[in-house]
């Protein structure tokens, strides 16, 4: 069943509308449409986001992968994957960088997993 | 860089390690003041000219200028092999291309990470790190040598979309398309996943002042009739531009990408001129990336031009802030070297065409444009109204509202449904934890930075945006695959200097011809693959066919591959004279005059050469100055030499066409001859041409000089005068 185009039925709020009203209208509908988008972008984190994250911290694409599969397996890409290669870092003495490369051959998660059990949701 | 130096690129492959960008962000170009002269003319929208530069071929008529229009002109260069890319790119900035696109290669949109290294791409180029220091070092000697920056672009989308903005932010890419519903509709990426990834990517963008260009003209090459879906189009626009500005992007670093929906034989400007000024009217403030049309392109480039002039009218209507082109061959194959400067040209050539059109011309205030334009705006309204309607962008897109082929609020109900669980990348989308933290620079989402941090990247010692030298270049992964092995397969060619024809890549030995058949398509398409494989070309594709009359002919285009290689060491090449210039010739003819006696010997009706080489409208001698006595065809050499000493002429041009039993070499030998019985050899310059004519064969048989086929009046003039100068 095809929609019959009934334009001139609709627009009929519209049409006393000056061009700037009409322009007003236009962007405010907009923002209605992607606010809620925005906010969902706002709460939420993908592999992907979390593989930018530690790419910028200074590791190549191949680790960032690694240790975000690893994140995702034991359920704290919520926490953040910088987050948690620090946390490791904190938990083994060791700079962030080896810190990192050891999540991503599965060690040192234990020990990170232990440290976020408590963390918040 | 010597401009008469090809670019070295395995030099250019070297040391990438430590390469780091010159500049980041998109930059716009110089315009220059209302009338700022030019050559001999005053402009109203141009720029800065180049330093160095191709100029249109009739340039030569004044003065050489090459008007470079006030906007970015955009062309696309992705073969798949970018070490042959980056020649491309050389040879279109000469031309005035100053935002180079590189396209993506197929599925990259569909990997789940950063590609390294430099494999091949099959109708595109894997972006990689490698690839991108590549070209962005070889751009920076190109800008350099045209005086002009030129803007590096390619794409961030698919399921890698924040790891690609971040490689783009690191390495100075200036500009990239981002828009989360491309990935939806187009790539069928995961809706919820595009949309929280997009915001990440734009912020990062946002970041390095990269120009964002948006996808919503995918809509109208996927429409089934692009002209109905020109409301959803703005609502597209909208969406995108709305979403980036909130992901904290500046309006006039977000680029509609918009593209004049139709193309003739429909009645373009009248469909395609309101849905221009009503998106300019909505989008104030954003910038406009005028795409050409390339939905209803084939095989034909003589016809994708006249549309994308067509496109290019609109543009210098309304306004563009980047013209982009669309090669005329782009219906039939993956772009050809020569035709991404055709389509820059196009481009070159119309806007400096149309510079101030807008001075002589308005578009009306009244009548169907305003009335169309007040229309598609409404249109644009009631869609966003019905998407709020069923409950926001998700269920408007589970519902099937994009590119429904219905002008709306018509619908046909065939329009692209995506589901927010379905597509590639389903439930990859994570709450932040109330202690969510990323320690780096340019995060979008919520950061819960540990108390008393103050930048989030200070708890690692800065990121790589801030520190670019802790970012890990990967150089190669694949041993085989990779830019330098297929260089190596080539690399004796290269070291010897051979020749081979290409179109796309080093010596692929791709050639094209063009032809006429009498007769029908069909029959004429197989008897040039049967000629073409007499010739020795291999791989021959009919790729344009065009009936002149389903009986008497057909134009046909074909391409094909040959493997023969030429030394150029080996070619006998004759030295170039250079030419006088046309006013120094004028000056001397001006204060000597100068007369010569002009015409086609021996039993020779040839009339066209000569007349092309005297008469003022061709361009001839005579329009230096030169008084000129044309005698006609098949004149007697005696009457020629007679006519010469009774006008007292400075110099006997003999046209000679007939080249049988050698009669050519016959008739200049029996000109020289009679001159020296007359006694007036070493008073008269001697001049033959034609077609079979060489300066040497001229010059043997006792000429002063000889012209061959494609002279024009300037080089006959420039030598006359120059050889009158020595007697």
């Amino acid at each position: 069943m095809e929609r019959k185009d009934d334009f001139q039925e609709r627009r009929k709020h519209l049409a006393n509308l000056s061009d700037e009203q009409l322009y007003q209208r236009f962007w405010d509908l907009l923002d209605q449409v992607v606010d809620p988008l925005a906010e969902l972008a706002k709460t939420h984190t993908s592999p992907a986001i979390e593989r930018s994250v530690l790419l910028r911290m200074g590791f190549s694409s191949l680790e960032a992968k690694g240790i975000v599969e690893k994140c995702q397996q034991f359920g704290l890409l919520g926490k953040g994957a910088g987050n948690v290669v620090l946390k490791a870092s904190a938990i083994s003495g060791r700079p962030y960088r080896e810190a990192g490369l050891q999540l991503a051959e599965g060690r040192l998660w234990s020990q990170v997993e232990a440290e976020f059990a408590g963390g918040a949701k | 860089m010597d401009v008469n130096k090809k670019l070295n690129i395995p030099e250019l492959l070297k040391d990438l390690e430590h390469y780091r960008p010159r500049r980041k962000g998109w930059t716009w170009r110089k315009p220059l003041p209302r009338d700022a002269q030019l050559g001999p003319f005053k402009y109203k929208q141009i720029s800065e000219s180049l330093k160095n530069y191709v100029p249109l071929p009739a340039a030569k008529y004044f003065g050489g200028i090459d008007p470079q229009p006030e906007c970015i002109i955009t062309t696309e260069i992705a073969s798949g092999r970018f070490e042959d890319d980056i020649r491309r790119m050389r040879m279109a900035a000469w031309h005035g291309a100053d935002h180079i696109m590189v396209i993506r290669t197929a599925g990259q949109s569909h990997y789940d990470g950063l590609i390294e290294g430099s494999p091949e791409g099959i109708g595109g180029v894997p972006i990689t790190r490698k690839q991108l220091r590549a070209s962005r070092k070889a751009l920076d000697i190109i800008e350099d040598e045209v005086g002009r920056p030129i803007n590096f672009h390619s794409y961030v989308s698919g399921v890698a979309g924040p790891d690609i903005a971040v490689l783009f932010a690191e390495e100075g890419v200036n500009g990239a398309h981002q828009d989360p519903q491309y990935n939806v509709l187009y790539r069928n990426v995961n809706m919820i996943r595009s949309f929280v990834d997009a915001a990440e990517a734009k912020k990062l963008m946002a970041s390095v002042d990269m120009l964002q260009i948006d996808g919503a003209h995918n809509a109208n090459a996927t429409a089934r009739e692009a002209w109905k879906v020109m409301p959803e189009l703005m609502v597209q626009h909208g969406i995108n531009c709305a979403f980036s500005l909130k992901a904290g992007m500046k309006k006039d670093l977000i680029s509609l990408s918009t593209v004049p929906p139709t193309a003739t034989p429909a009645p373009e400007l009248f469909l395609d001129l309101p849905y221009a000024v009503a998106l300019r009217d909505l989008f104030q403030g954003f910038k406009m990336r005028a795409q050409m049309n390339s939905k209803y392109m084939e095989a034909d480039p003589r016809e994708a031009t006249v549309n994308h002039t067509m496109n290019l009218l609109i543009s210098r209507l309304t306004s563009v802030d980047i013209q982009s082109t669309i090669t005329p061959d782009e219906g039939r194959n993956v772009p050809w070297h020569y035709n991404n400067i055709a389509a820059t040209n196009t481009a070159k050539q119309m806007l400096i065409g149309l510079d101030g059109i807008t001075d002589l011309v308005e578009l009306k205030k009244d009548g169907p444009l305003r009335e169309t334009v007040r229309e598609l705006k409404e249109r644009a309204i009631l869609f966003l109204e019905e998407i709020i309607e069923v409950g926001g962008y998700f269920k408007a897109v589970e519902a099937g509202f994009f590119v429904d082929s219905a002008q709306y609020p018509a619908r046909n109900y065939d329009g692209i449904v995506r589901h927010a669980d379905g597509g590639v990348g389903p439930d990859s989308v994570f709450a932040r934890d109330k202690d969510y933290f990323a320690p780096v620079c340019h995060m979008y989402g919520d950061n819960h930075l540990p108390a008393g941090a103050k930048k989030a990247c200070d708890l690692i010692g800065g990121c790589t945006l801030c520190h670019p030298e802790k970012i890990i270049y990967i150089d190669e992964l694949d041993e085989e695959d990779n830019a330098a092995k297929r260089m190596e397969t080539m690399a004796e060619h290269r070291a010897k200097g051979l020749l081979r024809p290409e179109v796309e890549w080093y010596a692929d030995g791709v050639i094209s011809m063009q032809l006429f058949y009498p007769t029908s398509v069909r029959v004429a398409e197989y008897a040039a693959l049967a000629l073409a494989e007499k010739m020795g070309i291999k791989e021959a594709e009919v790729i344009n066919r065009l009936p002149m009359h389903p009986a008497e002919g057909t134009f046909l285009e074909l391409k094909g591959k040959i493997d023969i290689d030429i030394d150029p060491n080996k070619l006998d090449i004759p030295e170039e004279v250079p030419l006088l210039s046309e006013e120094e010739i004028r000056a001397d003819v001006k204060n000597k005059p100068m007369t010569i006696v002009g015409a086609t010997v021996g039993q020779d009706e040839h009339s066209v050469g000569m007349r092309e080489i005297i008469d003022i409208k061709h361009g001839g001698i005579e329009g230096f100055g030169i008084t000129c006595h044309y005698l006609g065809t098949s004149v007697p050499l005696e009457k020629v030499v007679d006519a010469a000493i009774e006008t007292a002429a400075d110099a006997i041009l003999i046209s000679t066409i007939i080249t049988h039993a050698e009669i050519h070499r016959i008739n200049m030998r029996k000109l020289h001859d009679l001159c020296k019985e007359k006694g007036i050899r070493d008073k008269v310059i001697l001049v033959a041409g034609g077609t079979q004519v060489t300066n040497d064969i001229a010059v043997e048989e006792g000429m002063d000089a000889g012209f061959g086929r494609g002279t024009h009046g300037h080089a006959v003039a420039s030598f006359l005068v120059e050889k009158r100068r020595k007697l």
